[in-house]
């Protein structure tokens, strides 16, 4: 399989960048897309030329080390996928495919596709947790919790922190990142009683890292490889308005 | 010189014992003692959280970009605790008997009893830290069962239970860095021990993002870096995982254990061509409803729905009929290379078996297993393309989990003094082979419940802050700094990625599933070679800043010499156990043969220079488990 690779090559923070093509040949269409940029390092690196600086750690979709745009759709063109999980199947033989870093203000690039995200363990930091200390626990059927709500916060807490809300949002708001967390933790009997200061800190820690608001397009759901339900920023909101 | 200091007394005891007499420190004193936690995994993140709640100050360091992304985050299937909710005879006791007997008589009582019994308090601390494990309608917590045992002790959140108990650890630790007393340091990676008379009093670390290498000092290090399985390149673990802090460590003075001990996991997905970098794992769970077989004609080239039922040989329910598809994992992982060797491999490459829900479907109707599996079928049409409603899944053996690792005693603690290791990255619990479940539950309660007791006893007797010499650090860092420069200075013709690859098919077949000693042998002379080209032909791009293939490189260059280790305790053990075999060493029926006689004890390494390796000995005294064969017919 043959594909034309235009990447995001960017020396660093504050340097100038722009998309370097590259033809590639003797692809597999098995190849995910960081497995195609290691064949492709391979010949960089043995030509003498500075290999593409992308992160990717567990390739199975769960760590949320990965994730660029690809012609265009931030994480996958493919549905409900992050990077690492789509494969050149997903492409046309001879197909160009752009690459480049997820864009936001809070997430500055590093070096190519590399970003830094950790603006987001900075909004947990200010509340995205339920303050007990290791001991402090009660036995764990002491706190009954309903089967459909145990289901309910599964699905808000399966967020893996890749940012690929923030990255496809015209006002790159954390709002889908903040709101899952919120909901996750507040739906639950033994997150309830910080709610409210819980919800007041991390959206004023979301503002501070300059993320913006939430309009409400509906476009980070639809991108969101773990399906993070919009129904998480209404319960995030609710909880801001009620504190 | 090995000293395990297991407390006196009955085994039921002897933890209560050792926390009732544990030397204390003032809580008003506690926060003029340093302590550096590398890793922020499941082990990592709790024992550095437990330490600042404490009072204690905590240095935290992670190579990854956030502590949310350590390896923890990947397991699926569950974590077990003895609470006995299915009321299905499950005892602490009888979680201790069964982990014992599935490490094969290779662990070590005290720590295994103490592991089961941690369990309960530890799913009582998830649950109150917000893990949404499943429940019933009731909103009782739910359970199920896992390979190797009778009953349904594990607890699990879909198919994300790593994951989810990751989010409580971590949240843990990152409130600790607003609240507490923790300064986290990601993108660093630990480089190199400090160690003074015999003590940990720091680590080298490198900024991976500007290249600065620095000392960090304390007054204890908690290594928490997880396991080195990674080794074999083709393995489940992330494509970072590593053994460096621990060989670095290792290289430092702290013994090894067991390094050879490697479990292969029955149900990966197979290898589909040379470009492949990791293996995805398809949850233990599947083989609940999921048969397991393979063509009885060698080279059967038909689909698999052609071939019909009487020339299917479902060896698993054909060897082990009381265990059937839910044997352990060694025995499932090498009962399906044997059928691979024999010519009976299916798929692409011949080199998988298959995982056929067809009977579970007829039985139960497509919805219901859709319920149960749905998310892991759909998973495995992403990676593969293929659906598995319809065709069965091809699944092969791949490296999944490190029972070895560094050697430490009933406190957690290295034979140096002030070394503390955690989690996967030490050897204590599992013996010769893990059961499923069990780690993720080992991590969580070395990091929350153990190392904060055993980390204060050591601190109490040690004067806080004893600074290390400056003319000591300088030379550290120029070590470091003058280590990478030479790798970088070779400009041979090789990347890092094809030395690892070229190390990993010599591991796999030649000290993987089936160890023989002429192969080792000829493993161990190769692995020489393959390190003798490393210094020649290594190839790294220029570039001291954000540069990954430096951070391989130096990776890369320690699995070889780990390798070496590796292929040095497998050829001394000659004994099968667990996830360990030896082809000399067998029953008539081919099953693993210990040798209790001559090896009941754990292989302890030391490196007196660069693969010069010297074997100490830990005997394994069993007080409480009749030692008897290992058997799953
Ligand atoms: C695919 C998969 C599925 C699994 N499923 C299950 C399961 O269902 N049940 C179960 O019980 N177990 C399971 N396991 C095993 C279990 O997940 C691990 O044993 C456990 O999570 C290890 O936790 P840890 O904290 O020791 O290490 P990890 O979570 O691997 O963390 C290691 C940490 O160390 C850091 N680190 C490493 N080296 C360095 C360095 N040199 N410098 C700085 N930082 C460093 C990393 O950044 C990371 O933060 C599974 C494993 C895998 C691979
Ligand atoms: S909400 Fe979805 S897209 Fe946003 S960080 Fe979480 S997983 Fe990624
Ligand atoms: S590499 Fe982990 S989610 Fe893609």
């Amino acid at each position: 399989m043959k594909l034309i690779i235009q990447v995001w090559r960017q020396e660093s923070r504050d340097a100038k960048g722009k998309f370097e093509k590259y033809n590639l040949e003797g692809l597999d269409e098995n190849m995910s897309v960081p497995e195609m940029l290691d064949f492709l390092n391979e010949k960089l690196i043995k030509r003498g030329e500075d290999p593409i600086a992308f992160e990717s750690d567990c390739r199975e979709g769960i760590c949320g080390q990965c994730g660029f745009v690809i012609n265009g759709h931030v994480q996958s063109p493919e549905k409900q996928a992050t990077t690492c999980q789509t494969h050149l199947r997903s492409f046309k033989d001879g197909e160009e495919v752009f690459l480049e870093p997820f864009r936001a203000t809070a997430f500055p690039i590093k070096k190519d596709l590399c970003i830094d995200r950790t603006a987001l363990d900075r909004i947990i930091a200010k509340g995205g947790y339920i303050g007990v200390n290791t001991g402090q626990a009660p036995e764990a059927n002491s706190i009954l919790i309903g089967h459909d709500t145990a289901e309910s916060a599964f699905d808000a807490a399966a967020c893996i922190g890749c940012g690929a809300c923030v990255a496809v949002c015209k006002n790159a708001s954390a709002a889908l990142f903040t709101g899952a967390k919120i909901s996750h933790l507040s739906m639950l009997p033994q997150g309830k009683l910080e709610a409210k200061t819980r919800v007041q800190k991390m959206v004023a820690q979301m503002d501070a890292e300059g993320f913006g608001s939430c309009t409400f397009t509906g476009a980070c759901e639809k991108v969101c490889p773990q399906g993070i339900s919009l129904a998480n920023i209404v319960t995030m909101n609710r909880e801001f308005w009620k504190s | 010189m090995l000293n395990s200091k297991i407390p006196e007394g009955p085994i039921q005891h002897k933890w209560t014992q050792y926390k009732a007499s544990a030397k204390l420190i003032n809580p008003a004193n506690r926060k003029k003692y340093k302590v550096i936690v590398v890793g922020t995994g499941l082990a990592g993140s709790s024992c550095a959280a437990s330490l600042s709640e404490l009072g204690f100050q905590v240095e935290v360091y992670t190579f990854h970009e956030s502590p949310r992304r350590a390896h923890s985050v990947a397991a699926q299937g569950g974590i077990n605790a003895a609470k006995d909710y299915k009321n299905d005879g499950d005892s602490v006791w009888r979680m201790f008997y069964d982990t014992v007997k599935g490490g094969d008589f290779r662990s070590r009582e005290a720590n295994v009893y103490r592991m089961a019994e941690c369990s309960l308090a530890l799913i009582d601390q998830a649950v109150a830290q917000g893990v949404p494990f499943a429940r019933e309608y009731s909103g009782y917590l739910s359970n199920r069962s896992f390979g190797g045992v009778q009953v349904s002790r594990t607890f699990y959140a879909r198919g994300q239970t790593g994951q989810q108990l990751l989010q409580g650890a971590y949240q843990a630790l990152i409130r600790q860095t607003a609240v507490g007393n923790i300064n986290l340091h990601t993108r660093h990676e630990m480089m190199d021990l400090v160690v003074v008379n015999n003590k940990a009093k720091g680590i080298v670390t490198r900024n991976l993002d500007t290249g600065e290498i620095k000392i960090m000092e304390a007054d204890a290090v908690v290594l928490a870096t997880g396991g080195y399985g990674k080794i074999y390149y083709l393995s489940t673990l992330a494509m970072n995982c590593n053994a460096s802090a621990i060989w670095r460590a290792h290289k430092r003075g702290a013994f090894f254990a067991a390094p050879s001990w490697t479990q292969f996991h029955p149900t990966s997905l197979p290898q589909m061509g040379d470009y492949q970098s990791k293996l995805t794992l398809m949850s233990e769970s599947l083989r609940n409803d999921g048969r397991i077989w393979v063509p009885k004609k060698k080279a059967d080239d038909r689909p698999p729905h052609e071939i019909p039922e009487e020339e299917r040989d479902y060896y698993l329910e054909r060897k082990y009929p009381s265990y059937g598809n839910l044997a352990p994992r060694d025995i499932s992982s090498r009962a399906a290379k044997e059928q691979i060797d024999g010519g009976h491999g299916v798929g692409p490459m011949k080199n998988a078996v298959y995982l056929d829900f067809d009977s579970a479907i007829a039985q139960e109707g497509k919805p219901t297993i859709e319920k149960r599996y749905g998310n892991l079928f759909d998973m495995y049409k992403k990676i593969t393309g293929m659906d598995a409603y319809k065709q069965p899944m091809l699944i092969s053996p791949a490296a999944h989990f490190s029972m070895g690792g560094l050697w430490v005693d009933y406190e957690l603690m290295s034979n140096l003094e002030g070394l503390f290791v955690l989690g996967e990255a030490n050897f204590a619990d599992h013996g010769a082979n893990r059961l499923g479940a069990n780690s993720l539950l080992q991590a969580c309660v070395d990091g929350y419940f153990i190392a904060p007791h055993t980390i204060m006893n050591f601190l109490a007797s040690e004067k806080p802050h004893e600074t290390i010499d400056q003319i000591e650090k300088e030379k550290l860092i120029t070590d470091t700094q003058e280590r990478l420069e030479t790798l970088l200075k070779i400009k041979g013709n090789k990347t890092a990625e094809e030395f690892h690859k070229e190390l990993g098919i010599i591991l796999y077949t030649k000290c993987g599933l089936i160890r023989e000693e002429a192969v080792l042998l000829e493993a161990k002379s190769q692995i020489q070679e393959l390190q003798k080209s490393f210094y020649t032909d290594l190839l790294v791009p220029a570039g001291n800043q954000i540069n990954f293939e430096l951070e391989k490189a130096a990776r890369v260059e320690d699995y070889l010499e780990l390798a070496l280790l590796i292929v040095e305790d497998a050829l001394q053990r000659e004994e099968s156990c667990g996830a360990h075999f030896r082809k000399e060493f067998q029953t008539e029926e081919g099953e693993a043969k210990r040798n209790d006689e001559e090896f009941k004890f754990v292989s302890v390494w030391e490196s007196l220079e660069k693969n010069v390796f010297k074997l100490h000995k830990e005997d394994l005294d069993f007080e409480n488990i009749k030692v008897s064969e290992r058997s799953y017919k």
